[in-house]
């Protein structure tokens, strides 16, 4: 999902005995679905997994500003180019209620920033993916924030206060994206056969990357069921990734558009789609650094941050200048 | 519960808008964290909803505009700095809320009144 494969440092899931008279209590509350918040005794493992697990997904938000961002100046209407802004401002506005959640947790936003442009943590796969036309921009929204929903609404009921509360909110605002990105592929499957092509193509690139978001099944996955122990997982990658199949195929059908996958059908005794296998050595080299992007995207997010520093700079010396000069005038 | 839980735990509030650079320019950490408070179009009280960074009063108030009103939230926004905001500990709960819980008494529910008597 935003945040893939997240590592809880356990090697088994953690058991009554193994655990402290703190522990037991704070598991208690877990499994009473008592909200966990910033100043309450929590076991360091439970504190260090959200760090990664909330970092991970804000600084998918704000890499994902960039694929999209790319399209800003190129978009077909001012209509269009418009939506797209409000789109990519929400999207950074997701990842600061993110950072200020992990930075409940007693980490610095300015340690979680270096810590990603330095390549030490993760953000999505899937924002390692070019956009190459404008359908791109509708398959995101339409698919890749789909994703994201998906996995977001189960979120707003985990087991830490600051992070539910900070889903609510980007749940809130998530679905005007996927509806801006269907409504720009229905756009397109309305119009000449190019532009129908057009979205057939985007489809056919990023269906697969879309499944691959929800990360690989979790079969044994100490982590995963650590995870879900403490309810910071509350869906398996392989239920919330079924949800996914099931809610998009028939959207697809509607833009009278295809899945690129021969071996997808409907399973009338599972009431589920069948789908094919999933190219998880893909995902794997993609999520090493491998992907068709992603030196591309750190390299503009790190420029972006040095290019802003004069900004901040800037701030800083006239919040300085008028603190002195209210000083002056006391005095 | 307490105003703060949003605010840093371990002691880790921002150093307040020192001087102080960081080797790379324009270091965000500096700048002290706000709690922002938004009163929505119906005359509710403030409620939180977040936190940010910024450099002083105003610019937190105009961050505030743009982080968590884009959609027609409020209308009046408070920041107040999170070094500022007193909490209750989480351990002294019960000390402080417990006794209230066996004074049922305050609550219209524990006086059952006669099906009779209306508006009452």
């Amino acid at each position: 999902m935003y945040a893939q494969m997240v590592e809880t440092g356990q090697q088994k899931v953690r058991s009554a005995e193994d655990m402290s008279a703190e522990e037991q209590a704070f598991q208690a509350r877990v499994d009473a679905d008592i909200k966990i918040e910033a100043k309450d005794w929590m076991p360091d493992a439970y504190r260090k997994t959200l760090v990664r697990q909330i970092q991970q997904h804000a600084h998918s938000e704000i890499v994902g500003m960039l694929p999209e961002g790319n399209w800003i100046s190129r978009a077909p209407s001012l209509k269009r180019k418009a939506i797209l802004m409000a789109k990519v401002q929400d999207e950074g506005g997701h990842g600061l209620y993110l950072y200020a959640a992990a930075e409940t947790l007693g980490v610095s936003r300015d340690q979680l920033i270096d810590d990603l442009h330095a390549g030490k943590v993760k953000y999505s796969s899937i924002f390692n993916y070019p956009t190459l036309t404008w359908a791109d921009i509708g398959a995101i929204g339409w698919l890749v924030d789909g994703a994201a929903i998906m996995n977001q609404i189960p979120l707003c009921r985990c087991s830490y206060g600051p992070y539910a509360r900070a889903m609510v909110r980007v749940c809130k605002e998530e679905s005007f994206h996927q509806r801006q990105g269907y409504d720009i592929m229905m756009t397109l499957c309305r119009g000449t056969l190019e532009q129908k092509a057009m979205a057939q193509d985007a489809l056919n690139r990023w269906w697969w990357p879309s499944l691959m978001m929800f990360g690989p099944p979790d079969g044994e996955s100490v982590h995963s069921a650590q995870s879900a122990r403490w309810k910071i997982k509350l869906l398996s990658n392989d239920e919330l990734r079924q949800r996914f199949v099931d809610q998009t195929v028939p959207q697809a059908d509607y833009l009278g558009i295809t899945m690129p996958d021969p071996d997808l059908k409907w399973n009338e005794e599972s009431g589920h789609y069948d789908f094919g296998a999933i190219d998880w050595s893909e995902f794997h080299a993609v999520l090493k650094g491998n992907g068709p992007c992603n030196r591309e995207r750190l390299a503009t997010r790190v420029k972006a941050w040095e290019d802003g520093a004069w900004v901040r700079d800037a701030a800083t010396a006239h919040a300085q200048k008028r603190a002195a000069r209210q000083l002056g005038e006391a005095a | 519960m307490s105003m703060s839980t949003e605010g840093p735990s371990q002691g880790a509030s921002a150093p307040s808008g020192g001087s102080e650079r960081s080797e790379r320019g324009g270091a965000i950490n500096q700048w002290p964290l706000w709690e922002i408070f938004i009163r929505s179009q119906h005359g509710l009280a403030h409620k939180h909803v977040g936190s940010l960074h910024a450099p002083d009063a105003e610019m937190a108030i105009n961050n505030a505009r743009d982080v968590y009103t884009r959609r027609n939230e409020g209308v009046s926004i408070w920041a107040v700095k999170s070094s500022d905001i007193v909490a209750s500990a989480p351990g002294d709960k019960e000390a402080l809320f417990e006794p209230s819980n066996s004074k049922v008494y305050r609550h219209p529910t524990f006086f059952p009144m006669p099906e009779e008597v209306k508006h009452i």
